[in-house]
């Protein structure tokens, strides 16, 4: 057992990472990975939301009626988003500015819904809790390598700090301004991707369709 | 025990509900309604509790602006207890004179806006904000003397993709600016949003509004006007749309739809 739960927590973080072996999360991940200081606090926020609906939804799996179970985890997700959102509005109330709409879109996060349906609905309480946890710190993971390749060198600090002096600022580095736009993120998850199937070849999707070799002519 | 009860048959009315089919009508109308109830609770709780925190959050990071744009910050100051040396007035725009007819504490100038009573709709609307409040609360900042030394007037407009709301800082001759600064704005960071870069900042900093005739002369431009140094403002690189914004709305305000009447009585040393 004491396995199976190490297992729950650490598969996602890299083996079955939610963004980079799943492909979920990507949108908020293009948006909140322009600066270390924001990724961390988003990261923080999805570890506790899918925690927490895992949590709860794997309390209720047995009395949750089929024909409505998504819109029950929608509002038991959206009830743990506005929590947060009012949290950080109270608390970290600079952060909160900066991630704006993105703690509300957490509610349609593809990762939180992802885990209640496909983990939650079938498992018990503890053992959802912990992928949820697991799979939060898989998203957290990814948004803070992006983050330090896109605040690095698009602003030349790492939260918040400065580490390469810009030239707007008296010093010599020139930042890459495409690096704080959302696209850039796209290149480098996408180096990311490339860089675990390197690492852990059984990542690697087969193809779905054979290219046919046509004889003749 | 006469009782044939093995541990796997519901007892009493909640056990036999629990093990009910989910799926019958009435109890997912029940699990509907229950959620629905539980997690409004939870929410309005949350929301309710917090909301002392988060409205006292807003009102120091409004001062902490006013405390910026005036150059009187440094960081871990009381910013609540600094913002008490600022005089909040109420500023009927048309005449340029101060109001009695609200308090200048509790005025609220986002209601004022949207209140048909207190506000025009703009025909001409260079700043793209809609609707005006013909009422302003503006801050006074007295030297130690007494004698007035700054003041700091709320300004917004359209850039590229949002308002900008934000303060400019005029001296006491109603002419040169001290500073300008936004505070809330969805600029494209790096680039639009380099309106907050301290340095271009720095630069408003000693600029003239008002040209020896009178004219309103300030512009946001990527190159100098005929109206010479004192009244140019270098755009931003990469931001041409949100500089033009920028242009548009420190025009809009200054001029005679915004704050020129009183800065006008300013200048006149009516005040």
């Amino acid at each position: 057992m004491a396995q199976k739960r190490k297992e729950l927590l650490v598969d996602p973080l890299v083996d079955n990472n939610p963004i980079t072996l799943q492909v979920l999360g990507i949108c908020s991940a293009l948006a909140v990975t322009s600066s270390l200081k924001v990724a961390f606090v988003m990261a923080l926020a999805v570890t506790f939301v899918t925690a927490f609906s895992s949590l709860f939804i794997s309390i209720l799996r047995s009395q949750i009626p089929s024909s409505i179970r998504i819109i029950v985890q929608m509002v038991i997700i959206a009830s743990l988003v506005i929590l947060v959102d009012q949290i950080l509005k109270a608390y970290a109330f600079e952060i909160s500015k900066t991630l704006s709409v993105f703690v509300g879109l957490i509610i349609t996060n593809c990762i939180v819904m992802g885990r209640a349906e496909a983990f939650a609905m079938s498992n018990p309480p503890g053992a959802a809790f912990l992928d949820g946890i697991g799979n939060g710190l898989g998203y957290g993971l990814i948004l803070m390598l992006v983050g330090v390749i896109r605040e690095l060198f698009g602003s030349g600090s790492l939260f918040g700090v400065t580490i390469l002096q810009t030239v707007n600022n008296g010093g010599w580095y020139v930042p890459n301004g495409m690096l704080l736009l959302p696209p850039s993120a796209f290149f480098a998850i996408g180096l990311l991707i490339w860089g675990f199937r390197t690492w852990k070849p059984k990542q690697v999707e087969e193809r779905e369709f054979k290219i046919q070799t046509v004889e003749g002519h | 025990m006469s009782d044939t009860q093995t541990p796997d048959t519901p007892k009493g009315p909640i056990g036999r509900f629990l093990a009910a089919s989910p799926d019958s009508v009435g109890k997912t109308i029940f699990v509907a309604v229950a959620i629905c109830l539980v997690a409004s609770m939870i929410v309005s709780v949350a929301a309710v509790s917090l909301r002392p925190v988060q409205e006292a959050n807003k009102l120091r990071d409004k001062q902490l602006n006013v405390l910026q744009v005036a150059g009187v910050y440094e960081p871990g100051m009381d910013v609540a207890a600094a913002f008490a040396d600022f005089e909040p007035k109420v500023l009927e725009l048309a005449s340029g004179d101060f109001s009695d007819q609200f308090d200048a504490a509790t005025f609220d100038d986002a209601a004022a806006v949207d209140d048909p009573e207190l506000s025009i709709a703009l025909e001409n609307d260079p700043a793209a904000i809609g609707r005006q409040s013909k009422f302003r609360t503006i801050y006074l900042l007295k030297d130690e003397s007494g004698a007035l030394d700054k003041v700091i007037l709320p300004i917004r407009g359209y850039g590229l993709w949002s308002t900008l709301y934000g303060f400019i800082a005029i001296e006491e001759n109603g002419n040169d600016i001290f500073g300008l600064q936004f505070y809330q704005h969805g600029e494209t960071p790096g680039l639009g949003a380099e309106v907050d870069n301290p340095k271009w900042k720095a630069v408003w900093n000693g600029k003239k509004l008002f040209d020896e005739s009178g004219e309103l002369q300030i512009s946001v431009a990527k190159a100098q006007g005929p109206a010479g140094p004192e009244h140019h403002i270098d755009a931003l690189a990469g931001a041409t749309l949100t500089s033009v914004g920028v242009d548009n709305l420190v025009n809009f305000w200054m001029g005679d739809q915004g704050y020129a009447p009183f800065l006008e009585k300013l200048k006149a040393g009516e005040l």
